[in-house]
């Protein structure tokens, strides 16, 4: 979700008897539910996979400020402010202890970051999506950070210890984010003809963008079954999707808001929602770098890192002519 | 020659004095988030407005108490035009660079803290515990803002001259602070808060042993712009934050948010 489409570097999973001894260890270690160690012995794809997916994850948190931060010189309350940036904050706490995750695994937060300006790297297919009015901040929320929870609880019990327990903090900050967003477009809901028509309006534009964050259907994701042999990913796409469904059509009717898809529906005899699948067309064209946000979603983080170039060498230098003057004095 | 000031009427714009500093402040910093420099620059940028406006909502939310119309401190906030605002010029000026955001942040820091010191010991115990819930969060900015002048001007030869342009720029802004008219003489009276003219042997000694470290040079000019804290002339870059501020709250009168 925050990370779609991860690349696998598995030529599928292998049966047990092509494993080396060692890839059979690592995967008798993971079937009876180990956390696996940055110190451990790991296959190297394994190390890759997750690299990418932790990666993916750190820079969807880090440009996922940017839709947000478009609307906190905005807010219409100082408390609504003091709760986005709060919010914003929390999100660029969570890129923080993602990157460390991933440097357990012998890659640097600054290549990393590299390879997110020049684009080699993702980030979540959401954040190139543009927040127009105030609800959208609650839409937010409600729906990317409700999204967000249903990918990543299960991701609290993935293999690579450091991954699960960055999980684990990161899921409570998202739940509060989740019940904010709702309160806030709760109030739009509640409001006046105009703030309902906002409210409205977010959820039409931002519900078929939440479904795709889940990554593209289950027929056409060929890279999972690695990934789930290896307990990174722990569902598939399409059960994370039902399950968001499921979740969140009761509360758009409580919200006392139309459906934002005329194919929504209970289906008895599953005992699910049946729903419109989003326009997949439109999810590979985002992530093609064709969304309606990508281009200058890369630009603003491009030019604050090369606006900050000064700044850390800056800081850089002075930490050197500090340490150098430590050694002097010893 | 004008009567004194009724004592409510400079409580209030004492208040507002304290209110639209943190306020303005608070949103020009806001401005950087996911713009930062570093990870952990935006983490902070973004802890030290939220700071801010928290300590807004005690002040506008006093201020409105006093006023004594059922203000909230949201209406304080998001209805008054410019005229009406009572901050320093030196939180409305644009944010610029990292450097003069940082270098801005420090000379207000370093006011502040000395300000809340002595409002620990306000007559007026709503003042007194505002200063007392707000002092450590103002402390911990100034140590970060200090830290970083020191890190930026002691650091490589550009980050030096940024931070030495960015000084240049922003000291005529520094002598407003400590300006006083009746406002002050009444507050003074009242046991309120200090004279302002009172905390600047304190506030020199500080900027002068932290820009030392940062290798800086504070400009020989004792010149100070004025307006701001008065309401007289603010600049005209307050507008136009107050037109993105305000904008929600002027467009959809009434609505609750
Ligand atoms: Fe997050
Ligand atoms: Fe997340
Ligand atoms: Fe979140």
């Amino acid at each position: 979700m925050y990370a779609q489409m991860v690349q696998s570097t598995g030529k599928g999973v292998k049966s047990s008897e092509d494993m080396t001894p060692e890839e059979r260890a690592f995967q008798a270690r993971i079937d009876a539910g180990e956390k696996i160690e940055p110190k451990d012995w790991m296959p190297p794809a394994y190390r890759k996979n997750l690299i990418r997916q932790i990666g993916q994850h750190a820079h969807s948190e880090i440009v996922g400020q940017l839709p947000e931060g478009n609307w906190i010189t905005r807010a219409p309350t100082l408390e609504r402010k003091a709760i986005l940036l709060a919010k914003v904050q929390d999100e660029a706490g969570h890129g923080l202890y993602l990157y460390c995750a991933a440097e357990t695994l012998g890659v640097s937060r600054d290549d990393l970051t590299e390879m997110l300006l020049d684009g080699r790297m993702k980030y979540s297919s959401i954040f190139n999506y543009p927040t127009l009015n105030w609800s959208d901040i609650g839409a937010v929320g409600w729906l990317v950070d409700g999204a967000a929870i249903i990918n990543q609880v299960p991701l609290q019990r993935t293999s690579f210890g450091p991954y699960a327990r960055a999980m684990v903090r990161v899921c409570k900050e998202e739940s509060f984010h989740a019940r904010q967003g709702f309160d806030a477009i709760r109030k739009m809901a509640d409001g006046t003809p105009a703030q309902k028509r906002m409210a409205q309006d977010s959820l039409n534009r931002l519900w078929f963008p939440a479904l795709m964050m889940f990554g593209p259907p289950d027929k056409d994701s060929p890279h999972s079954a690695q990934s789930m042999a290896w307990k990174i990913k722990m569902n598939t796409n399409d059960e994370l999707r039902q399950k968001f469904v499921d979740q969140t059509v009761p509360q758009i009717e409580f919200l006392g808001l139309d459906l934002p898809d005329s194919g929504i529906q209970w289906n008895e005899e599953h005992g699910h929602y049946d729903y419109t699948d989003p326009d997949w067309s439109e999810f590979f064209d985002v992530l093609k770098g064709n969304g309606p946000c990508n281009v200058d979603r890369l630009a603003a983080r491009n030019k604050a890192w090369d606006d900050g170039k000064w700044v850390r060498d800056g800081l850089m230098a002075h930490a050197k002519k500090k340490a150098a003057a430590k050694v002097a004095a010893e | 020659m004008s009567t004194p000031l009724k004592r409510d009427e400079a409580f209030l714009q004492f208040l507002l004095r304290m209110g639209d500093n943190t306020l303005i402040l608070g949103h020009r910093v806001s401005e950087w988030c996911g713009h930062a420099p570093v990870l952990e620059e935006d983490i902070a940028l973004a802890n030290t407005a939220l700071d801010l406006i928290g300590q807004t909502q005690f002040w506008l939310g006093l201020a409105g108490e006093v006023q004594g119309e059922g203000k909230s401190a949201d209406d304080i906030a998001f209805l008054r035009d410019v005229w009406d605002f009572r901050n320093l010029l030196l939180v409305e000026v644009p944010n610029g660079d990292f450097g003069h955001t940082l270098m801005r942040q420090f000379l207000f820091d370093a006011w502040h803290s000395i300000q809340l010191g002595r409002l620990l010991k306000s007559s007026d115990a709503r003042v007194a515990a505002i200063a007392e819930k707000t002092a450590k969060e103002v402390a911990y900015h100034l140590e970060r803002s200090a830290d970083t002048v020191v890190g930026l001007g002691d650091g490589s030869e550009e980050s030096r001259r940024r931070m030495q342009e960015a000084l240049d720029y922003l000291w005529p802004y520094v002598g407003e602070m400590f300006q006083s008219d009746d406002v002050d003489a009444a507050m003074v009276a009242a046991g309120i808060a200090p004279d302002p003219a009172s905390l600047r042997d304190e506030y020199d000694a500080l900027i002068s042993r932290v820009l030392a470290g940062a290798t800086l040079t504070i400009p020989d000019s004792r010149f100070g712009h004025k307006g701001g804290r008065t309401g007289k002339m603010h600049t005209e870059h307050l507008g136009h934050l107050l037109t993105q501020m305000q904008w929600l709250q002027r467009a959809y009168p009434g609505a609750n948010w």
